[in-house]
């Protein structure tokens, strides 16, 4: 027996299935009799369809049906979270807006067959001009949507513009300002999308890729409308998500849509090109941020300006990311005056949403980049001026001059971990060397925090509510704890994992609360019938919003158990303890068992006066604010200047994300989550055409990081823990992929000073840094000449 | 069109359209779904399976190509009772998350012991070039290969993560 205790590196239970290929995916779901669907879909970025013929298709083997918009409008467009702009149509109304839009629908006997006649349809397109850039969409009369007043759908803006202004224009101030871009990349889960419906009469399962199964369910209620009763979503094993998930897709809706007309089960798997066009997109901000501080280095002022580029339509956050993305932007420090105004600009590109991190990213990445330009303005130290603007941890909780109130924090003994763990001053020595032999070293730090556990009461102040998919717009997470029976324990969560380990980590903290054997405990989720409502996993709050709520449940069941145990050993609860499986009462030399407990509470006639039969609880938790995660991570790199190749020698992080549950879960997620930064900092970048072709549409031409391009990884933690959940948690699923791109980028840049290199914008492929070094050297032999 | 191949030790005989992919053949008609596809172009190695004991990428594979040839998925390795020594390494070392990757990972590992029983940190990343994760940032795939290897040679496995809580 095993009680699995928070902080325990508890092997995980999900693996056992999933080293034997024994995992169920969606597309490893089948049911007899299924159809397939493959969609037609737009080779332009904007054109009017002037026709749609499929008679010759119509005539192929094996083809149950063909659908267009008509066919669907009367479902209406897709929901969304947050309304501003263009809500997507389920099939391209009359004009195509992106590359990848879905114009057709194919349903046939199976996906070659589909396949064969999709390819005999015949779409006949008036290409129109389109508009890719983000900077010329804001500021051009063309528009995306004609019945839309502007390109700019909404303009997320904060902070005190006149205080910024004023802070600005002293005399006695050093002000640094840069344009940087935050290049649009793409999530790229290695699980293509997929579904599957099954309608039978008045009630549908879907089977679904998905992070938010309540919110799908929802939604196909609403646009179907049936009671969310009748519609089940299933969301079974996934493979990675990182926000790509996280929405309600138009494939999802037709899927239903094509099983109640042709009344078999119908299913749809993604191909990659179809992942990379039509999948959502992240980032994709264009910014000037501007720093100011007194010449010793305190921060005065801070200013974000800019645009975001939210794609042709609107899906599930699009037009709130960078609302999530000015909760980080005064990072670790105390800035006194901050101003934040991001414009939120249509494209005709693929749809922009939640990507790791999710505007909190685009924001610290900024705010690091300028504290390294500050540093050298100032020269002063790049660590040294982080420590000296840090927040100290005696002032928490602390209010942003944002009003954003964050609720732990030590950052300085986080950097000193950091310190300890890399011997700087030997850095610098090596780099030293190293220049006067002609290699280029550099060390670029970064530190951040990641307001992470969305929680849906807080997020309504940010333009996201989740009663847009029918679903309450305040309740946090759900949870039910049952100690069945048979003595074994049932965890049922909203939660839905793509691979964090919540079955593992839900069991730990069953287990620790109550003392029941981990082996005992199953635990339920990515599934709206089995638990009571539930939002998903996103935005780091599976284990601080989720996990707190499995906490809270078991804390009732265990006070339940204790009045149960006291009549059975003729004690009071409150003298009742809970130790490996066995529970007695202090003073008295008499154990009972978890199976004694059970038996007594599912036995009528055995259960105490007053006690209701049955041993169980469900709750909600909602927490009263975010959690603030922070951490400071470090990246040492070599630049080979004739190449402008970058390569990784060295990466240190330190987080804190509280209370560790399971540090090799945890350890695991900043791996995952540093690679990814990696990928956005180094190589990746959605690159779309000036006619809006995605020139990265294929695992060839957008690459993600290999094994060969990385080191490992050297992990170290401080535990600073939330004083908002009993478990003291934070998230920690954003952290790397927030830290990464700034600290990678910065070492860069560390190591091309002495070439006077002062700027580049990501990804740093060979060519751009190789370049930025030729032109570096024509300035430099100019300035000598003259 | 028939085929016939031994698959996880079984030969089988089936008929099959001439263009259905291999590993839509493993997953559709032999309901051998442990094999994902990732990509449909030989990049990301979700698909991995070995044709003749040499790993390979069963989506850009036709089915008949693999006449007369012997298939192991991974519903071939190990056993119900028994893990094979990457199997285990996979989860000793936390070398998934979402497990998509993880067969077509494993299997090319077996691949890379039978040519190399002992490969550094440096040749295991690169004998993964045509496997791609999202998730782990390699770092313990790495170690779950290394596990495995010391495992294969009779050598005792490197300690598994985090045996006591914290650090």
């Amino acid at each position: 027996m095993t009680i699995a205790g928070i902080g325990t590196a508890i092997k995980r239970v999900e693996d056992a299935a999933l080293i034997r290929g024994a995992g169920r995916y969606v597309d490893d779901v089948k049911l007899p009799g299924e159809k397939a669907i493959i969609f037609v879909r737009s080779p332009h970025a904007h054109a009017r369809i002037t026709a749609i013929d499929k008679t010759r298709a119509l005539q192929m083997p094996g083809v149950r049906a063909i659908y267009t918009f008509d066919d669907v409008k009367h479902l209406g467009p897709l929901l969304a979270l947050n309304q501003s702009g263009k809500l997507r149509p389920l099939l391209a109304d009359g004009f195509v807006k992106h590359v990848g839009e879905a114009v057709v629908m194919v349903v046939a006997e199976n996906r070659y067959l589909a396949q064969d006649a999709a390819d005999a349809v015949e779409v006949t397109y008036e290409p129109r001009e389109a508009l890719i850039d983000v900077e010329v969409a804001a500021s051009n009369s063309l528009k995306v949507h004609d019945d839309l007043p502007s390109n700019i759908i909404n303009t997320v803006e904060t902070g005190d513009a006149k205080a910024v202004a004023a802070a600005k224009t002293r005399d006695d101030v050093v002000v640094v300002s840069q344009r940087l871009v935050n290049q649009r990349v793409i999530p790229l889960a290695l699980e293509p999308r997929a579904s599957l419906a099954d309608w039978n009469t008045n009630r549908v399962t879907l089977w679904t890729t998905t992070q938010m199964p309540f919110g799908v369910a929802g939604a196909i209620g609403k646009m179907f409308g049936l009671p969310l009763g009748n519609v089940r979503v299933i969301s079974p094993d996934v493979g990675g998500a990182f926000g790509s998930k996280l929405n309600v897709y138009a494939e999802e809706i037709l899927t239903c849509f094509a099983s109640r007309q042709l009344g078999r089960p119908i299913r749809w798997t993604e191909t990659r090109r179809e992942a990379m066009v039509a999948s959502t997109h992240g980032r994709g901000w264009v910014t000037t941020a501007t720093l100011v501080a007194t010449r010793q280095g305190d921060l005065l002022a801070y200013e974000l300006i800019g645009v975001a580029d939210m794609g042709a339509y609107s899906q599930c956050f699009t037009a709130a990311i960078p609302a999530l993305g000015q909760l980080a932007a005064s990072g670790t420090y105390k800035i006194p005056a901050i101003h934040f105004k991001i414009d939120c600009v249509s494209t005709h590109t693929m749809t922009t949403d939640s990507y790791r991190g999710a505007g909190r990213p685009e924001a610290v990445y900024n705010l690091e980049r300028m504290m390294d330009l500050l540093a050298k303005a100032l020269g002063i130290d790049a660590v040294t001026l982080r420590r000296r603007n840090f927040w100290k941890p005696q002032e928490f909780p602390v209010t942003t001059a944002l009003g954003v109130t964050m609720d732990s924090g030590n950052y300085e003994a986080n950097l000193d971990t950091l310190l300890d763990a890399i011997d700087l001053p030997a850095l610098r020595r090596q780099q030293a060397e190293g220049r006067a032999h002609g290699r280029y070293l550099g060390i670029g730090f970064c530190t951040f925090v990641e307001p992470g556990g969305l929680a849906p009461s807080e997020m309504a102040d940010y333009g996201i509510s989740f009663a847009n998919y029918g679903l309450p717009a305040g309740s946090g997470e759900s949870a039910t704890v049952r100690v069945n029976p048979d003595t074994s324990l049932t965890v049922t969560s909203g939660t839905c994992p793509s691979g964090q380990g919540h079955e593992t980590v839900w069991a730990q903290i069953a287990s620790t609360i109550l003392a029941f054997p981990f082996e005992r405990i199953s635990v339920l989720q990515g599934d709206t019938k089995g638990a009571m409502l539930g939002l998903g996993s996103f935005s780091s709050r599976s284990a601080c919003v989720g996990g707190s709520a499995v906490a809270k449940a078991a804390e009732h069941v265990r006070k339940k158990a204790a009045v149960i145990a006291a009549y059975l050993l003729n004690s009071t609860p409150d003298a009742i303890r809970f130790v490996d499986g066995h529970i007695y009462a202090d003073g008295i030399d008499k154990t009972v068992t978890w199976t004694d407990l059970a038996v007594t509470a599912y036995h009528n006639h055995r259960t105490p006066p007053d006690v209701q039969p049955g041993l169980e609880a469900t709750v909600f938790f909602d927490p009263r604010g975010l959690t603030w995660a922070f951490g400071s991570h470090v990246a040492i790199v070599e630049v080979q200047p004739e190449t402008g190749v970058v390569t990784l020698l060295r990466y240190v992080g330190v987080d804190d994300c509280g209370t560790v549950i399971n540090p090799m879960i945890v350890d695991g997620q900043v791996h995952g989550a540093i690679a990814q930064g990696f990928g956005q900092a180094l190589l990746e970048e959605a690159i779309y055409d000036e006619q809006g072709h995605l020139l990265s549409d294929s695992l060839l031409t957008y690459r993600i990081p290999v094994a060969e391009n990385l080191p490992s990884f050297e992990l170290h933690r401080t535990v600073t823990p939330s004083p908002l959940n009993s478990l003291g948690v934070k998230g920690v699923g954003e952290g790397g992929a927030i830290a990464a791109p700034p600290a990678l980028v910065n070492a860069v840049l560390d190591a091309l000073a002495p070439l006077g290199v002062r700027h580049l914008d990501m990804p740093l492929r060979p060519h751009s840094v190789w370049e930025a070094i030729q032109q570096a050297k024509e300035v430099q032999y100019v300035s000598q000449s003259l | 069109m028939n085929v016939t191949l031994t698959v996880n030790g079984t030969l089988l005989s089936h008929d099959v359209e001439p263009r259905l992919l291999l590993v839509h053949f493993l997953r559709e008609h032999l309901a051998l779904t442990g094999t994902h596809v990732g990509c449909e172009s030989s990049f990301c190695g979700a698909c991995t399976v070995l044709m003749n004991g040499k790993a390979v990428k069963s989506c850009t594979i036709l089915t008949v190509q693999a006449i007369g040839s012997t298939i192991t998925t991974i519903e071939g390795v190990g056993s119900t009772e028994t893990l094979h020594p990457l199997q285990e390494g996979f989860r000793e070392m936390h070398g998934l998350q979402c497990g998509y990757c993880t067969p077509g990972m494993i299997l090319s590992a077996i691949d890379l012991l039978q040519e190399n029983k002992n490969p550094s940190e440096a040749e295991i990343r690169a004998s993964l070039e045509g496997n791609l994760c999202r998730c782990t940032g390699y770092h313990n795939i790495v170690r779950a290969i290394q596990y495995g290897a010391a495992k294969l040679q009779g050598l005792p496995p490197p300690a598994s993560l985090f045996e006591e809580a914290g650090r």
